[in-house]
């Protein structure tokens, strides 16, 4: 038995190739045109959003539909605070929206940590789609057609940094990478924590948690509102990235699409949503690439016809790929090359 | 509120709550006895409205349809079963959420490379396409009676085949104790083949039913697919009685809050479900563990 965490890398190779990403990451917009610098951000939104989920998912197993209410009412905490005739400074907007997002998920935490497995889902379902119809059923915020809002200026210590028209995307970028970077080191030196272990041994087996003396509820409770207020900062940067709000955002889809990334980036590692949300953002991409190939000259006509037609088949790419990892491999993607033996039984059979 | 627009909610309330019945029964008794949680639910309830606007199209009439979306009902969900979701019932659920949801997705590429992404309207049969008086200055369309008869009929029938027959009387047993079930001998792969076929004829049919009523359009079960839980949920797992009522409560509401309260109205439901799920954690009709 070590002291570290499941979640973490085991060996110094592991932190390695996740500093070479890390690496990666920071350098790869300096080389790509502007439209996937756009991408990246929109990728790394969403990596956010999942990796604040894998606080509930894969730290603690708590598996909940309601994560992505947070992360929309993030995003219309930006839109009430700074409309599109007078935008605010990030350092105003940033911990509000936080505040929001964490205080609603005190609120809904207070009363679905109580139940757990299918009914927590459930619930939490309820709670994030009561979220949903007070955007989509009154005019709060813009009703059905959603509303522009002004994007938070990109500030910090009395300081605006205001790029040139041309370059504000990869401003946006960065800022979306920095925040994501220090999520996941916030996050690593957490799960080391006795708070962390606590977690990880709540998600294994409860019932021995609270029989040797842990007030469960209360750390649960803790875990859920921390990972609304993470979703929160995810969703500010959705509204600083698009300046524009509508009840899309709030739904269970949301929560639904960054647990498809969990699950398709591994639950048992913290990078893995990570890499779930770059692999599927990457997916929609790569499927044009395979039209790009089906134009080669040496290509059989055959096999051209099925690369075009996968080529302008985005979602059934999707979800072959999706079939072949849950086939193939029941650990996600971050469990490629890994020999360690799952002893973890996370969950029963 | 006009007794004559009251008379019409309520029978379309009605009408909504069966057809949500249809599609829920199959989901509870798959999470039931499967123990499986089926996302595809509502993609197979969009298939049968596509089978319903198929056939419609290729014959001119809707009589055929409903033959046509039970058969392929039971011919889908047997190889569903037999080639795919009989490997995850001893994965976890994160893992049956992820299969599923990749089945919507194969769905609906199906659908849009078969028929396309276009928005069609099936046409009510002529025998059926006129309205009955029913007081002073309201009629009710003919066509939604029949879905009524039979939404009740297949009902009636489905109730009668779990609570009378043999297998339907293993089927009750497989979703409480199937530990008992597997202890007494019972092949249980007959009974998760025929629980699956069931529950996947049942989702097809009650979309070629509505199909003239909803008209087909891409994604269609979407909406219905998350309805259909709280339907579960309010009724307690597992529960096909359960299931009935609460799809007839979810119906009524659902219907009447868009007609008198639309400013509720989507809020409604939810509301419900978080309060019976805090209350009551199975169901109005599960039996309490």
């Amino acid at each position: 038995m070590t002291s570290d965490t499941r979640l973490l890398p085991h060996s110094r190779n592991g932190w390695l190739m996740l500093t070479a990403g890390a690496v990666a990451l920071a350098i790869a917009p300096q080389f790509l045109p502007l439209y996937y610098v756009e991408l990246g951000t929109s990728a790394l939104i969403a990596a956010m959003l999942a990796l604040s989920m894998q606080v509930l998912v894969g730290a603690t197993g708590l598996v909940s539909l309601g994560h992505g209410a947070f992360y929309g009412l993030a995003a219309y905490t930006v839109y009430l605070v700074s409309p599109e005739s007078a935008a605010q400074p990030m350092w105003l907007t940033l911990p509000l929206a936080m505040a929001v997002a964490g205080l609603a998920a005190f609120l809904v935490g207070l009363l679905s940590i109580r139940t757990s497995g299918f009914f927590f889902l459930m619930v939490t379902l309820a709670f994030g789609q009561m979220i949903f119809f007070i955007f989509h059923d009154t005019k709060l915020g813009g009703g059905t057609d959603g509303a522009y809002l002004g994007k938070p200026l990109i500030s910090a210590f009395g300081a605006t940094f205001d790029l040139p028209r041309r370059q504000r995307p990869l401003g946006i970028y960065y800022v979306a990478l920095i925040q994501l970077m220090l999520m996941y080191a916030g996050l690593a030196l957490l799960l080391k924590t006795l708070f962390g272990r606590a977690l990880e041994g709540i998600k294994v087996n409860e019932h021995r948690m609270r029989a040797i003396g842990y007030d469960t509820y209360t750390i649960k409770l803790i875990a859920f509102t921390l990972a609304g207020s993470l979703a929160g900062a995810a969703g500010h940067m959705w509204a600083l990235h698009r300046g524009f709000v509508n009840p899309e955002i709030v739904g269970w889809h949301q929560s639904a699409e960054a647990l498809l990334m969990i699950l398709l980036g591994g639950l048992g590692s913290l990078h893995g949503p990570i890499l779930g949300a770059l692999a599927l953002t990457g997916l929609g991409e790569a499927t044009q690439v395979l039209t790009e190939v089906s134009k080669a000259p040496y290509v059989p006509e055959k096999i051209a016809a099925l690369l075009r037609l996968l080529g302008e088949r985005k979602l059934l790419v999707e979800g072959l790929v999706i079939l072949a990892v849950v086939i193939m491999l029941p650990r996600g993607l971050a469990g490629i090359g890994s020999k360690r033996l799952d002893k973890s039984g996370g969950g029963h059979a | 509120m006009s007794l004559p627009s009251f008379l019409a909610q309520s029978l379309n309330g009605l009408q909504y709550g069966l057809l949500l019945f249809l599609i829920s029964s199959g989901l509870t008794l798959i999470f039931g006895v499967l123990g499986v949680i089926n996302l595809a639910h509502g993609s197979l309830y969009m298939v049968g409205a596509y089978v319903a606007f198929v056939v419609a199209r290729a014959t001119g009439s809707l009589w055929l349809a409903l033959p046509v979306a039970v058969l392929s009902g039971i011919v889908l969900g047997s190889l569903l079963e037999r080639f795919l979701f009989r490997f995850f019932y001893k994965r976890e659920h994160l893992d049956q959420v992820l299969l599923t949801f990749a089945l919507i997705l194969l769905f609906e590429e199906g659908r849009s490379l078969s028929v396309g992404n276009d928005f069609y309207s099936v046409p009510i049969p002529q025998a059926l396409n006129f309205s009955i008086p029913i007081v002073e200055g309201f009629s009710y369309a003919a066509y939604r009676f029949v879905v009524i008869g039979v939404c009740l009929a297949l009902a009636a029938a489905l109730f009668l085949w779990i609570e009378r027959s043999k297998m339907g009387a293993i089927i009750r047993a497989a979703a409480e104790k199937p530990e008992m079930v597997d202890a007494l001998g019972i092949d249980p792969r007959r009974v998760h083949l025929t629980v699956f076929a069931v529950g996947t004829a049942l989702a097809l049919t009650a979309g070629a039913l509505n199909a003239p009523l909803s008209s087909v359009y891409p994604n269609m079960g979407d909406n219905l697919l998350i309805i259909s839980f709280v339907v579960v949920v309010i009724g307690g797992l597992g529960s096909v009685t359960g299931a009935f009522w609460s799809a007839l409560l979810i119906g009524m509401i659902d219907t009447m809050g868009k007609a008198y309260a639309p400013a509720v109205a989507g809020l409604a439901i939810y509301v419900l479900m978080a309060g019976v799920l805090l209350w009551r954690p199975s169901g109005l009709f599960g039996q309490r563990a």
